[in-house]
Order: structure tokens, then C-alpha cells, then sequence
């Protein structure tokens, strides 16, 4: 066309635009009488999918069943999904959608870090209220998310408690390239100082990358004690199959992961993990009442085949957590809600999990567990009582170094 | 000095997957020119063709991953051979074109594949024999890599044989030094295409079934490997086999040493800087098909 | 590609062969209404489109105009002088960064929480002084300047360095998305210097202004918009000089401009450097309207998704190629919206579609669709046969773009 015919490439361009943008136009108005808004934002395509489906499932289990039982403030939960497509600026996007065209009481949503820092500056600015189900690198208290999961010293730190008490003096820690392990890597670093473990290599490799066998080679050489395993997502396949073929077992070098839960353990290969330690606050196997309602509910919803894992229940405690914030504000204000968060408490699949209103986080039980020989985690430790959140690890000493920025809050 | 002689294996081993992963590209965009992007999701089917001998026809993963290979090899071939008469045909001489569109068709088997099987990994449990290693002159071996190994030096011997004994093989060089000669001396172009870009096709199967060892079967599998193996073919020459070899296990030495002595992340952007540099030297690859032709 | 065909196109000046080949450059009245319809279309945008929008759906609309300049750069780079950049991104990446990196330093100086006036992924990395390579950065106007500058540069120097030795066709394109994927893994890696992979996201100040607020943001949409329409015309005017003309003949037959006495490596240096620009422009465009930039949106796919935008629009248009863009980013939101998994078949077959059928895109169907009823209209008043040898002057004929025959 070009030269031709600008004139029609102009009115084409207009009347595309404005027919594709006004298709889905202004959703506008604010909740009628009966029913109340949220919005669930997870990647339902891209890399991320795998996981963050499963939390999407949860969250909307727990819709279900509150509508069921009659709503919050008398009104029906309307969910409005979107898909964060693993994108970080589609997150930025629809959350901005879900705040501004559709007015939405609150949001679910996210899961990875990035994900995270992308949608807080939107939250922050419309004043909205994000519920963010995974455990993460901490050092972030904003007022307008809650963090339903695990912060560094309800789940590392713990961790290593486990380890040094089984009695493992040296470690090497192994991580994708991103904040989260980076930082975990950080805090390990001042821990094992503090407690003369010794850090023999601390390696990092590309999100995605599948080709472990140089790093498996250095773990046969140097012998650690223990692994400390950070990687995200499908590295870890590659990972345990590459090491297992090098001959390392669960026997000889554990490895510790923190991100690997229920849902990854059967693409990783049970055989290829089995019997290395995990560190979480919640596995299927965990014996509380609410869990045995949550695991049988959860089933009978989406298939007996499939399993609940730590950030699943985080996600479906979340909503039955604003559920009942919303009720003790009696009002669906952001504001309102937030003043009434501080102390709200549940008897979750988890065990008892407390709101502490100044951070945002949950005081909640930190749990190690040992991959078994069906996929699922069995408990071996666990920190018998709630542990307070404390994003910034105040309260030890040996992580001034890495906190002290962040104290002046 | 030891840490360093067992990088040796390490870089041969990631050159044997490149050289897998490369070796299908090395018939469809080598010889014919076609930038077949599905190629990675023609992987990721045969892939998906291992975990599905095991899974669903319940065979013991002991020899079910030997079955996979030929399984794999005929129907990612069929597959490509669908793709070819259906469309590719059209774009000959357009490898941009063939590009893009073979972007959506990897799209549209991405999504199928996510239907179908889900979108979390599936476990293909690799037979008993070939876990743990032999360790020679105190260099650790593992026998899915030596497996690995195995199975390129199998396709690279029956590649070349193909191609410098059988007759339809040299039917096809024929074609990819002047194709209107090779015409005129009555050979049939069109069939000899199909039959190109099959081969091709089937080795990409052939390279899913060897990647469920060492990595994690999904339906994005390809895609991690789909341009450094375009790498490997354009360090190599176009349908060069022994520059394809060459140039794989150059990549995989490189890799696993600046790996070594860097990071995983550098590595990689170490490896595209040499490569931008070797091209300085080489524009055309390691090796080119000598042509008097005018282009 | 006939010979004929070849000669016509080479010369600057065409004089016979007009009749085939229409001279590339605009006639009188069409120069002049171009930029009137431009003018009319910035009219539009600015003062009807916010009548029908709210303000969320006004910045994804900006968001697709960034794309839509992208599609121009691509346009002149592939369509005109036949170079398949599949690795925009990085581009889109420098410019983005550039500008970022400026408005998060601008945040962390009114912080009085920040240690070391430092961004608090460096802090997490254990830097303790801002790196050399961001010092400039803090000063508005050098990160205006490097938004543009740095990306002409490194396709300047990676276009010389690769066109001299006449890679071209799949190979540059392959090398291309090898780029796009380094690029990402070393902008993860390099944490300390690029926030890894959660990018740069918060910009509340914009040397002094508040980003946040309505009228900001409005301002920024227009911004957005005049610069979409300059950037547009500027390319118009690159593509119809003697320089466009020069552009496609190499093109066409590289080896035979070469034997005219020109240089095509600088010929194409020149298209590829112009093309980085407009990416880098959209990406820091893309910073205050998104908020955020991160190496997500910048590797191999993303990178292929701006090169389908437009093949899409029609690779040979550049008008075509920024309606593309803005078409198909207005269509994922739509179908992302309503059926999410649906989408990626959508997408999938789309491409596949409009490569076998439309291979010039949407510019092309309109332009066939116009150019048969001005045949249709004129067979009538003549009443004589079709005239069939009107063709365009931007497509090549029988070969592949990248000018290789078969």
C-alpha cells in the first residue's frame, strides 16, 4: 500500500484501533448489590503457566466455596480472570485493568518475584490490595500486598537450621540467575559464617538452562556435605536427572530445595529426587484437620489425580483471609480492610496462621520434608510453632550486613 | 588439571546433543534452505513420542526408549513430510518466509502439546542401564551421555552413507549444487525434497528421544534448543555434515570451558561473541559447497 | 527477478522503465497529503479516541503505538532493504533501559531510605558505589540522547562488521535472534548492573514531574502520538529519497549494485542503525507508558513477535507495518481477554495464514483490492482489456526478500 494509498491506511488504522478498544471497552460501574469483584491474575500461558495454574485452581476453590456458603457481607465473590501470560509487563498491565476498568476489591495473583515488583508500583498508585501466594526473597513490606507466603526466615533460615543440626559443615548452593536465589544465596552466605558452615561454591545458571553436567561434576569433586538448591522451574529437571546419573545420592550429598514442591516433583521424575530434602510450611501429607477437608475438596473439584502443594494452599488460605478481613472491617474498602488485617487468624491446612498487620506477612510453621517414593513429601522436621514473619531479619544478628538499608523503615 | 580434562567429556557431551539437534537442520535448512523453526517443536513431539511408548502403551522403560527412536524418527518425519507438501512447498526460495510461518506452526504444536499432555513436565523415566558412569583414567562418563553420543555417531555413519553410497542421497547433493542441472538430468526434484526434508524432520524426533535424558520434557522443549542448533548449521556451512560436526562439538568445548572458568550465563554470550568473530573470518561457515554459480 | 526488472530498480533515476517500475518516490500531491492525512490521524488520536477510552485503555493504546514504531524501523530494515532483524529486541531493550536506569536513579536520589543514592538490586548485589556505566545515566538529557544513540551504535558497529563480510538472508537473521538471546541472559546475569530479571519497574518523577499523576500521563500519550507521526514521516521520507531507491535495489541484487560503484554494506549499515533507533525511541516510550521494562519482553520471541506484527501489516508499507502492529497487539489483548489459551492457535494460525495467503500483508489486500477496481473502472471506460502491467514498486517480484534467487 504504502505511498498509494496513505489516506486508506489512516482510516484502516482508526477504525481498527477503536473497534478493537472499545470491543472490550470500559467495563465501568462499580459492583451492584449482590456480588463483589476480585480479580485472579496468574499466567495461564507461557513458561510460567505450570505452576501458577495450580494456584489459580486453588483460588478459585475457595471462591466457590464461600459463595457456597452464602458470600462475604452477604454478597457473592464474582472472580474476574486474567492471564499474566509469564509476562512481567502483561502483569503490570491487567492488574492496572483490573484497578481501573474494573474495579475490583481486591486481586490474587502473581508468582514470581518479577512478577511481583512488576504489579507493586500499580497496586501502590490505584491504592489496591494484592494478595501475592508465593514464598519469596523478603526485604519488601508494602502496604498495598499481603503476603500470604513463606519470607526468608520462616523458610531459609529454618532450613538451615535443619541442615546444620543434621550435621553438614559445608554446602554449595546452586541457583537460577535471579533475585530471589541471589539474595537466599546472600543470606545463606551470612548465615554460614555466623555458624562456621563452610561455603564451597556458589554457582548460578540462566533461567531455563537444561545442561547441569559441569556443575554435577564439581558437586562429585568437591564432596559438599549438602546442596542448597535454588533453582526455579524446569532447571530443576534437568538438574536431578544429571546429577543422578552422575551417581550423587540423597545418601551421600543431600540436596536441599526451596523451590520445588508437589506439583514439580512428577515432571522432575520421582526417581530422580526421591529422598532429597524440600523446605516449606505446607506439603499434601500434612497432618491437620482443615488439610484433610482442603486435599479431599481440592480433589473432588479438579481430579483425584491431583496433588495440593505449599504455594496452592497459600493462595486458597488468602482468600478466605480477606474473606474474613473484609467481614471484621464490614466493608470491601481497600483502606478499611487493611486497618482490620493486623491479627486475623485461621485454622489453615497449613496449622494456625496469623496476619501480623505491620509487614503484611503471616506468622506460620516452617516444615522440612523428604520426597517419598510416591512423589509426595513426608515431614521430617518441622519448627513445632508458628514462626513471626520478619522480612527484614531484624531480629539476627549475623544478617546486619544485608539488612541494615532497609532498617530505616 | 583434572577439574579441567573433564571438561573434555562435558563439551563433547553438549556437542552431541547440538549436533543431534542439528543435525535434522542440517537437511532442511542446509540443503533446501527452509529455516524451519518448528523444528524445536518437532523435537519436543518426539519427545512427547518417548514419554507416550511408556506411558500410555505401558511398555518398560528399559527398552521402551530404544522403541521411542525409530517411533519417534517416523512420525516426526511424517509430520514434517505434511508440513512440506502442505505448505513449505509454496516457499522455496523464500526462507524468510518459511520462517514465520513455521514460527506459527511451532505455535499452534506448542498449544496442542499443552492440550493434550498439560502444561506441567512429563516424567520419561530413563531405563535403569543407563544410570550412573564409568570413570576412565579418572574422567567421569555417564552412560546417558555416552548414550547420547552413541546415538549422534549412529546418525552421523547413516547420514553419510545415505548420502555418498545410496543413490537417492547423492540424488539430493546433486539437487543442493545445481538444482536445475539435477533436474534436466532427470532427476525428480520434487520427490527428492519430500524425501529431504523427512530425513530432517525424523532427526529432530530422533533428538527429542535423546533430550528426555538430560533435560525435562514440556511442551516448551524445543524451544532451548532451536538457535544454537541454527547456530551450529550456519558455524558449520550450510549442508555441510562434517562442518555441522565439527562446528557442534567446537560450540559444546567452547561452552562447557568458558562455563568453566566464567559462568553459565556468560558462557553463553561468550560463545555468541566468538561465533560473530569466527564469521569475520568465515562468512560462509567452516566449509562451502564450491558453485560457479552466479548469485 | 528479471534482469530488466533489476536495472530499473538500480537506477536512481528511472526514466523508461517508469511505466513498470513506478517511480518510488512520491508524486507532488501525495507528498502533500501524506503528512495532511498524518495530521488528521494525530487529530484523532488526541482528540476522539479519549471521548470513547478510559484512561487504561488510552495507555495500552499508547503501549501499541510503541509497537506500531518498531514495525516502521522493521519495515525500512526488512521490507525495504530486505535484512530479517529478528533481534529487535535488544533495541527495543538498550532504549528502554537507557531511560529506565535514568528514571529509577532519579527515584532512588528523592529516596532518603536508598544507601548510597543506589537502586536496591545493586544494593542486594553488594555494590557499594553507583557503576561508571550508570553514572551518565543520572543526567536527563545524556539519557535522552543514549536512548536513541546506543542503539544505532551496536547495530551500527554489529550491521558493518556482519554486512562487510555479506552475511545475509537466513544467516543474518539467525545471527539476529542468537543476539536477542544473548542479550537477554546477560542482562539477567549482570544483576548488579540491570536488576536481572525483574527489570526496572517504579518511575514516580520525570525530571521533577510526577509520572503518576492524570495529567502526566496524558501528556505522555502525547507524546507518544507526535512522536509515532514524526517517526513515521521521517522513515516515509527515508524510504521514498534516493537513498530508499538505493536501498531496495540492494536489496534486490546486491552484487550489482556493488558493480555500480556503490557500497551496499553501508547502504544497509545505514537502514539497519535507522531501523535500532526507532526500536530504541519506542522502547523508552514504552517505559513511562508500561512502568516497567524488563529482558522478558525482550528475547527471542518477543523479538519475533514485532517482525510478525509486520509481516502482518504488509512488510513492504511501512504505513502497513505500523497498522500491523497496532492491529494485532489490539487483537492479543482482545483474545487474551476473553479466551486466554485460545489465543496462542489464534496467533499460530494468523501467521500461517496471512504468510501463505496475504504475503504482503494487510497493506497488500488493500492494495490489490484497490488497485482491481481501478482496474475494473478503467476496463469500463475504456473497454479494453485490464492493464496489467501496473505493479508495485516495493514488492520484489520472484524472489525472496532477501534477494536471492532460487
Amino acid at each position: 500500500m504504502g505511498r498509494a494509498r496513505p489516506g486508506s491506511a489512516a482510516t484502516s488504522l482508526l477504525a481498527a484501533t477503536t473497534l478493537a478498544l472499545s470491543g472490550c471497552g470500559p467495563a465501568g460501574g462499580s459492583e451492584d448489590g449482590d456480588t463483589v469483584r476480585v480479580g485472579m491474575l496468574h499466567s495461564l500461558s507461557g513458561t510460567m503457566a505450570i505452576s501458577e495454574v495450580t494456584v489459580r485452581d486453588s483460588v478459585q476453590l475457595a471462591i466457590d466455596e464461600i459463595n457456597d456458603d452464602g458470600g462475604v457481607l452477604g454478597r457473592q465473590i464474582e472472580p474476574i480472570e486474567e492471564d499474566g501470560a509469564s509476562d512481567e509487563a502483561t502483569f503490570a498491565e491487567k492488574a492496572q485493568k483490573l484497578l481501573q476498568s474494573d474495579d475490583v476489591a481486591t486481586v490474587f495473583g502473581g508468582w514470581t518475584s518479577a512478577s511481583r515488583k512488576a504489579m507493586l508500583p500499580v497496586f501502590e498508585r490505584n491504592n489496591g490490595l494484592l494478595w501475592y501466594p508465593v514464598q519469596y526473597e523478603g526485604l519488601e513490606a508494602s502496604d498495598n500486598i499481603v503476603y500470604t507466603g513463606a519470607t526468608t526466615n520462616q523458610q531459609i533460615v529454618p532450613a538451615l537450621d535443619y541442615l546444620v543440626e543434621q550435621g553438614h559443615e559445608s554446602l554449595y548452593l546452586i541457583g537460577s540467575d535471579y533475585v530471589f536465589p541471589r539474595t537466599a544465596n546472600q543470606i545463606i552466605t551470612a548465615y554460614a559464617e555466623a555458624n562456621d558452615l563452610e561455603i564451597i561454591e556458589e554457582e548460578y545458571t540462566p533461567l531455563g538452562h537444561t545442561e547441569y553436567s559441569t556443575i554435577t561434576g564439581e558437586i562429585e569433586r568437591e564432596e559438599p556435605d549438602a546442596v542448597f538448591n535454588t533453582l526455579n522451574g524446569d532447571s530443576n529437571v534437568s538438574f536431578f536427572q544429571q546429577l543422578r546419573s552422575a551417581g550423587v545420592t540423597p545418601d551421600d550429598t543431600p540436596v536441599l530445595s526451596v523451590s520445588v514442591a508437589e506439583q514439580e516433583i512428577d515432571g522432575i521424575g520421582v526417581e530422580n529426587i526421591e529422598g532429597h530434602p524440600v523446605a516449606w510450611n505446607y506439603y499434601q501429607t500434612t497432618e491437620t484437620p482443615a488439610n484433610e477437608d482442603f486435599v479431599s475438596a481440592f480433589q473432588d473439584a479438579y481430579g483425584e489425580d491431583r496433588v495440593t502443594s505449599d504455594p496452592m494452599q497459600s493462595a486458597y488460605n488468602a482468600v478466605y483471609l480477606w474473606a474474613a478481613a473484609v467481614e471484621e472491617a464490614e466493608s470491601f474498602e481497600v483502606d478499611d480492610v487493611r486497618a482490620a488485617l493486623d491479627g486475623i487468624e485461621r485454622d489453615a491446612p497449613e496449622g494456625p496462621i496469623t496476619i501480623d498487620g505491620d509487614t503484611q506477612h503471616l506468622a506460620k510453621t516452617s516444615r522440612v520434608g523428604e520426597v517419598n517414593e510416591d512423589g509426595l513429601i513426608d515431614q521430617v522436621w518441622s519448627s513445632e510453632e508458628p514462626i513471626e514473619p520478619d522480612p527484614y531479619l531484624t531480629g539476627y544478628d549475623w544478617a546486619d550486613d544485608i539488612t541494615e538499608v532497609e532498617e530505616g523503615e | 588439571m583434572d577439574a579441567i580434562l573433564n571438561q573434555v567429556p562435558i563439551g563433547i557431551a553438549i556437542g552431541a546433543v547440538l549436533l543431534l539437534a542439528a543435525l535434522g537442520l542440517n537437511f532442511t535448512f542446509g540443503q533446501m534452505g527452509v529455516i524451519n523453526m518448528a523444528h524445536g517443536e518437532f523435537m519436543m513431539v518426539g519427545a512427547y513420542t518417548a514419554f507416550v511408548t511408556h506411558a500410555w502403551f505401558d511398555l518398560n522403560p528399559d527398552y521402551a526408549l530404544l522403541l521411542a527412536v525409530p517411533a519417534a524418527f517416523a512420525l516426526t518425519g511424517l509430520l514434517g513430510l505434511a508440513l512440506e507438501a502442505g505448505v513449505i512447498r509454496h516457499f522455496y526460495g523464500r526462507p524468510l518466509d518459511t520462517l514465520l510461518l513455521t514460527f506459527g506452526v511451532g505455535l499452534v504444536l506448542q498449544q496442542i502439546a499443552r492440550d493434550v499432555f498439560g502444561a506441567p513436565n512429563v516424567d520419561v523415566p530413563a531405563p535403569a542401564w543407563l544410570a550412573g558412569g564409568v570413570d576412565v583414567l579418572g574422567i567421569r562418563l555417564h552412560h546417558a551421555r555416552l548414550f547420547i553420543l552413541a546415538l549422534a555417531v549412529l546418525c552421523v555413519v547413516a547420514i553419510a552413507y545415505y548420502l555418498n553410497r545410496s543413490r537417492p542421497g547423492r540424488q539430493m547433493r546433486a539437487v543442493l549444487h545445481n538444482r536445475d542441472l539435477a533436474a534436466i538430468t532427470g532427476i525428480p526434484t520434487r520427490r527428492v525434497d519430500a524425501t529431504t526434508f523427512f530425513l530432517g524432520s525424523g532427526l529432530a524426533g530422533i533428538a527429542g528421544v535423546a533430550l528426555t535424558l538430560i533435560g525435562p520434557t514440556g511442551p516448551t522443549l524445543g524451544h532451548n534448543y532451536i538457535v544454537d542448533a541454527f547456530l551450529v548449521v550456519v558455524v558449520g556451512g550450510l549442508g555441510q555434515l562434517r562442518g555441522t560436526i565439527l562446528a557442534a562439538l567446537a560450540l559444546g568445548l567452547l561452552n562447557a570451558f568458558s562455563e568453566f572458568w566464567t559462568d553459565a550465563s556468560l558462557a553463553k554470550v561468550i560463545v555468541f561473541v566468538a561465533i560473530i568473530g569466527f564469521l569475520q573470518a568465515r562468512p560462509q561457515g567452516m566449509f562451502t559447497v564450491r558453485s560457479r554459480a552466479l548469485t | 527477478m528479471t534482469a530488466e526488472d533489476t536495472r530499473a530498480t538500480t537506477r536512481p533515476a528511472p526514466t523508461a522503465a517508469s511505466a513498470a517500475i513506478p517511480d518510488p518516490r512520491p508524486t507532488p500531491l501525495a507528498r502533500a497529503r501524506d503528512p495532511l492525512t498524518v495530521v488528521a490521524l494525530v487529530a484523532a488520536a488526541l482528540l476522539v479516541l479519549p471521548l470513547f477510552l478510559d484512561q487504561f485503555r488510552l495507555n495500552l493504546f499508547a503501549q501499541y503505538l510503541c509497537y506500531a514504531i518498531v514495525a516502521i524501523g522493521i519495515a525500512l530494515a526488512w521490507g525495504r532493504g530486505g535484512m530479517l532483524t529478528l533481534g529487535h529486541g535488544v533495541y527495543f531493550g538498550l532504549g528502554g533501559y537507557a531511560l529506565a536506569m535514568h528514571l529509577t536513579l532519579a527515584r532512588v536520589a528523592e529516596d532518603p531510605m536508598a544507601q548510597g543514592g543506589l537502586p536496591d538490586f545493586m544494593v542486594w548485589s553488594g555494590l557499594e558505589t553507583l557503576p561508571l556505566l550508570w553514572r551518565p545515566f543520572a543526567n536527563p538529557a545524556f539519557a535522552l540522547f543514549a536512548v536513541v544513540a546506543v542503539p544505532g551504535l551496536v547495530a551500527a558497529l554489529l550491521g558493518w562488521s556482519v554486512f562487510r563480510q555479506r552475511v545475509r538472508g537466513a544467516y543474518f537473521a539467525i545471527l539476529n535472534q542468537a543476539l536477542a538471546a544473548a542479550f537477554v541472559i546477560l542482562l539477567v546475569g549482570q544483576q548488579h548492573l540491570t536488576g536481572g530479571t525483574n527489570g526496572l519497574t517504579d518511575f514516580p518523577t520525570f525530571a521533577g514531574n510526577d509520572l503518576y499523576s492524570p495529567e502526566a500521563q496524558w501528556v505522555v500519550y502525547v507524546i507518544v502520538v507526535v512522536t509515532t507521526a514524526l517517526v513515521y514521516l521521517m522513515f516515509r521520507h527515508v524510504a521514498g529519497s534516493r537513498y530508499g531507491s538505493l536501498l531496495v535495489a540492494v536489496r534486490d541484487g546486491e552484487d550489482r549494485v556493488r558493480f555500480l560503484g556503490y557500497n551496499p554494506t553501508w547502504v544497509k549499515t545505514l537502514a539497519y542503525a535507522l531501523s535500532a533507533m526507532a526500536a530504541g525511541l519506542a522502547g523508552a516510550l514504552f517505559v513511562p507508558v508500561m512502568g516497567i521494562i524488563s529482558p522478558e519482553m525482550l528475547g527471542v520471541v518477543p523479538s519475533i513477535t514485532f517482525v510478525l506484527a509486520v509481516a502482518i501489516g504488509g512488510r513492504y508499507s511501512i504505513a502497513g507495518a505500523a497498522v500491523g502492529a497496532v492491529v494485532m497487539n489490539a487483537a492479543q489483548t482482545t483474545f487474551s481477554e476473553s479466551f486466554a489459551g485460545g489465543w496462542i492457535y489464534l496467533q499460530g494460525l494468523l501467521f500461517v495464514v496471512v504468510i501463505v495467503f496475504a504475503p504482503r500483508g494487510l497493506a497488500g489486500v488493500v492494495q490489490s483490492t484497490t488497485a482491481a477496481l481501478q482496474r475494473a473502472r478503467r476496463a469500463r471506460a475504456t473497454g479494453g482489456t485490464p492493464d496489467s502491467t501496473h505493479r508495485t514498486s516495493d514488492t520484489p517480484q520472484g524472489t525472496d526478500a532477501s534477494g536471492s534467487p532460487r
